[in-house]
């Protein structure tokens, strides 16, 4: 499908053109000449690591971000991109990760903000002609759905076909996609795709930024790799395979089989939940864990893993049933679960797990201060010092225990949060989707980690949207579905599709 | 690691560095507001003078240092003027009728601190923000104080009561003492304890540093009966100090309160700033007043002033922390 159209033949101009482009900031080489070009009609994959220059580079393009050097061409000729107004001329939009609607308004008064069609009255907005024209832009990509509906009512498939409706609505001629996947349930994906293709065929080109090596091969028509801010290589998909790409990224060999040392027998049960259920929308779950096991969780975004998470470490209220931790029924807030010994890493580390402005340290003895400092007089000096042997342990990349871990890359935030349970000695760890936006090296080395944790006789649960890890990496798994536990796969019966047929909705 | 290279790259930054530049600049502004002061007023410098801005700092300092916990978490003590005036009347009338100062010392204290839980239990438990539940309780306070004051004062009080407020000991007034006594208790609370360190915790990121096992609620509801009870500790200096209580004294103290820990460098996003710095604004927001009182510059400009110096001190704040991301 990638090779049906030789494009250079077909439309021999670009787009739009970028010509050695650099950003630098403070200490940081952003961008560094780099160049990049998007044809009409094309998905052009945006690859790379974290902090490689794929967000900058978007930056750029939609003009949040001026260049420090580089050339801009539309259509061959020169313009200059120095402002997100300049970028909406040319036709580009971005769909970013967090979308910029407003909650409490319609979707037609979201698609139309700051330029609504004015009434007769002066000062007033033509109701009917709004909703007029939203509906129009929603039926050229397929949505149907009444626009005078609250935005805050939308799911997050919805909400990003608004943003979408809304790019078409300013003539948008290339959609910069930052992982719009990231979010969406297969069935939901499949939906984009197909809008993807409808655009493509009405010549409009994406950039296409993903993680996902599936995508970039069913989705791609060229591919550009980003490395430390430069651009390494510019390939069709055809021409590579996933290896390739990974060595590309990397810039060397990546191991991507799982680290894990299955255990014989697993040891004694630390974690036996029994029908609980909670305000959150699950009801009765039932799950055990014991020492030395990676037990998954999965299930369909929705289906009420991170609620059942949330729920076993207090940070939700439980309505009926008994959570039991090594041995004794347990209850109350995260504190009291944290002191007895269960971790959660949560699913947003950035909002929920760091505090970003404080520094490493901070955030890595935030959770041990009673067992660092029984006396409960805090001494800095000695904080350092664990977490120092902290950041050698986990090998942590910052360049010391007082730099903000809002600074670092997400690999290692993730390896902060997860160090700070360790600083606390915990023996249960709930992960929520542990290596969401990491890249491939740092997810191999956070495995190894939670493997090397059970093998010491701590037992972990994971919750994980990549069914690949799960197979790899769990001793077993329940799989969850519309908050209930739908079934539990052995180390056997643990595959791709066995998760799917369970989590599936059959209505 | 291909990322080592460029987190290496970036220079290392840590907020307690950078805590340690902002009060060192809030000293050296404080230094320049003297030496000026100096040039332009005989009397400035004069032992009688300097003692007096000491003095005048601590009241503004006692209620500030607690406020200065609360800011740290994210949030307000609205209440706090208010809260003096109640606690004041009360502590006098327990002296009046007992006859007894240091039972009326501890009334003050205890009222304080009980008006402070219940902005606690507000905060908490009703999980009403911050601002708006001590803004309610302002007037409820003062709604009381009126009530049960009913237009009268209270006046004349023991002379060894009075001794706190306006007494000396070699040489220094007493609330300075008391001044040094806080402001190492606070310091260390904030910098050398385990509370202090959660507490910087919360106000970064709440819902962290609950998914982080820290108790939000017990270590919300401390602070905020510490800044009840330091207003509390200002009504006793306050009573003891004009010998008379009104009413309506809290109603100039709650926002040179807040504009000390602003100016100070305390954050009131959270998670930023010292009680040291709360002590240095004090001191700051009086030698101003101090300085404008000796040069006769009338009264009414001191609000426009006050401002100002404010809105400046954030700025500067916002700039400096700006670059350092």
């Amino acid at each position: 499908m990638s090779d049906a159209l030789p494009i250079e033949v077909t439309s021999p101009v670009p787009l739009l053109e970028l010509r050695g482009i650099s950003k630098e900031f403070p200490g940081v080489k952003a961008l560094d000449d780099v160049s990049f070009a998007v044809y009409p009609g094309e998905v052009h994959m945006l690859l790379g690591e974290n902090g490689a220059g794929k967000s900058s580079l978007m930056k750029v393009l939609c003009g949040a971000y001026r260049a420090d050097a580089g050339e801009f061409y539309h259509e061959g000729n020169k313009v200059a991109i120095s402002s997100t107004a300049d970028a909406q001329k040319l036709g580009i939009a971005v769909i970013f990760q967090e979308f910029s609607l407003v909650p409490h308004l319609d979707i037609a008064q979201n698609i139309y903000l700051g330029r609504e069609p004015k009434g007769r009255i002066p000062g007033t907005i033509d109701r009917r002609k709004i909703l007029a024209d939203a509906k129009r832009v929603l039926d050229t990509i397929g949505f149907d759905i009444d626009p005078s509906t609250i935005v805050d009512k939308l799911g997050v498939a919805q909400q990003q076909m608004v943003e979408i409706a809304k790019a078409i609505s300013q003539n948008a001629r290339i959609l910069v996609m930052d992982e719009p996947t990231a979010a969406l349930s297969d069935r939901e994906t499949e939906l984009l795709f197909a809008l993807i293709a409808r655009l493509k065929a009405d010549g409009v080109s994406i950039v296409y930024i993903s993680h996902r090596m599936a995508e970039v091969f069913a989705l791609g028509d060229r591919i550009t790799v980003l490395r430390d801010g430069r651009r390494i290589d510019g390939v069709k998909p055809a021409d590579v395979t996933p290896d390739q790409l990974v060595r590309m990224m990397v810039g060397r060999n990546v191991d991507m089989t799982y680290p894990r040392n299955f255990a014989d027998k697993p040891g004694e049960l630390l974690l036996e939940v029994k029908g609980l259920s909670a305000a959150t929308g699950i009801s009765d779950i039932n799950i055990e864990v014991r020492r030395g096991e990676i037990v998954g969780l999965c299930g369909l975004v929705g289906s009420g893993r991170s609620e059942v998470a949330r729920a076993i470490f207090g940070a939700d209220p439980v309505t009926s049933g008994e959570i039991i931790f090594d041995g004794k029924t347990i209850s109350g807030e995260p504190d009291l679960a944290a002191r007895r010994g269960i971790a959660l890493i949560p699913e947003s580390r950035k909002s929920e797990g760091l505090a970003l402005l404080r520094s490493v340290s901070d955030n890595l003895v935030v959770s041990a201060l009673r067992k660092l400092f029984p006396s409960g007089l805090f001494d800095q000096r000695s904080a350092q010092r664990t977490s120092d042997a902290l950041i050698r342990q986990l090998r942590i990349a910052t360049p010391s225990a007082r730099q903000t871990v809002g600074l670092l890359s997400g690999g290692n935030q993730q390896k902060v949060v997860i160090g700070k349970w360790l600083a606390a000695g915990s023996k249960l760890f709930i992960f929520d989707e542990p290596t969401r936006g990491i890249d491939i090296g740092a997810k191999s080395e956070i495995f190894a980690l939670i493997d090397r944790l059970v093998a010491e006789g701590a037992a972990a649960l994971m919750i994980s949207s990549e069914q690949v890890e799960i197979c790899h990496v769990c001793d077993r798994a329940y799989v969850m579905r519309e908050g209930r536990i739908a079934g539990h796969l052995t180390r056997n019966e643990l595959t791709e599709e066995n998760i799917v047929r369970l989590g599936m909705h059959h209505a | 690691m291909t990322d080592i290279s460029k987190d290496v790259m970036a220079p290392p930054r840590s907020f307690l560095s950078q805590d340690a530049i902002q009060v060192f600049y809030r000293l050296l502004a404080a230094l320049l507001i003297c030496a000026v002061l100096a040039v332009l007023s005989d009397s400035f410098l004069s032992l009688g003078n300097i003692l007096n801005v000491l003095r005048q700092a601590s009241l503004t300092f006692f209620i500030a240092s607690g406020l200065t916990l609360v800011v740290l978490t994210a949030g307000l003590d609205l209440s706090v003027g208010a809260n003096v005036a109640l606690s004041a009347c009360i502590a006098g009338t327990v002296i009046h009728k007992t006859g007894s100062p240091a039972l009326g010392i501890l009334t003050g204290l205890a009222c304080g601190g009980i008006v402070g839980l219940l902005n606690g239990v507000m905060v908490t438990a009703l999980r009403i923000p911050s601002f708006i539940a001590t803004y309610g309780m302002l007037w409820v306070l003062n709604g009381l104080t009126y009530w049960y004051m009913a237009g009268e004062t209270l006046h004349g009080f023991p002379a060894g009561f009075r001794q706190i407020g306006s007494g000396y000991l070699f040489g220094l007034p007493i609330p300075v003492y008391l001044l040094l006594v806080f402001l190492g208790i606070g310091t260390l609370f904030a910098q050398r304890t385990i509370w202090g360190q959660e507490i910087y915790a919360i106000g970064a990121n709440p819902v962290a540093a609950r998914l982080s096992g820290i108790p939000v609620a017990k270590r919300l509801l401390l602070v905020y009966t510490v800044s009840g009870t330091m207003a509390g500790l200002a009504s006793i200096i306050f009573l003891s100090r004009l010998n008379s209580a009104e009413a309506d004294i809290g109603e100039s103290l709650t926002l040179p309160a807040i504009a000390a820990v602003l100016i100070g460098g305390t954050s009131l996003f959270g998670g930023v700033g010292t009680v040291f710095g709360t002590f240095i604004g004090a001191l700051i927001l009086t030698l101003v007043l101090n300085g404008m009182n000796l040069l006769s510059v009338s009264a009414n400009w001191q609000p426009l002033v006050t401002g100002i110096i404010v809105i400046l001190a954030v700025w500067l704040d916002m700039k400096t922390r700006r670059r350092a991301q």
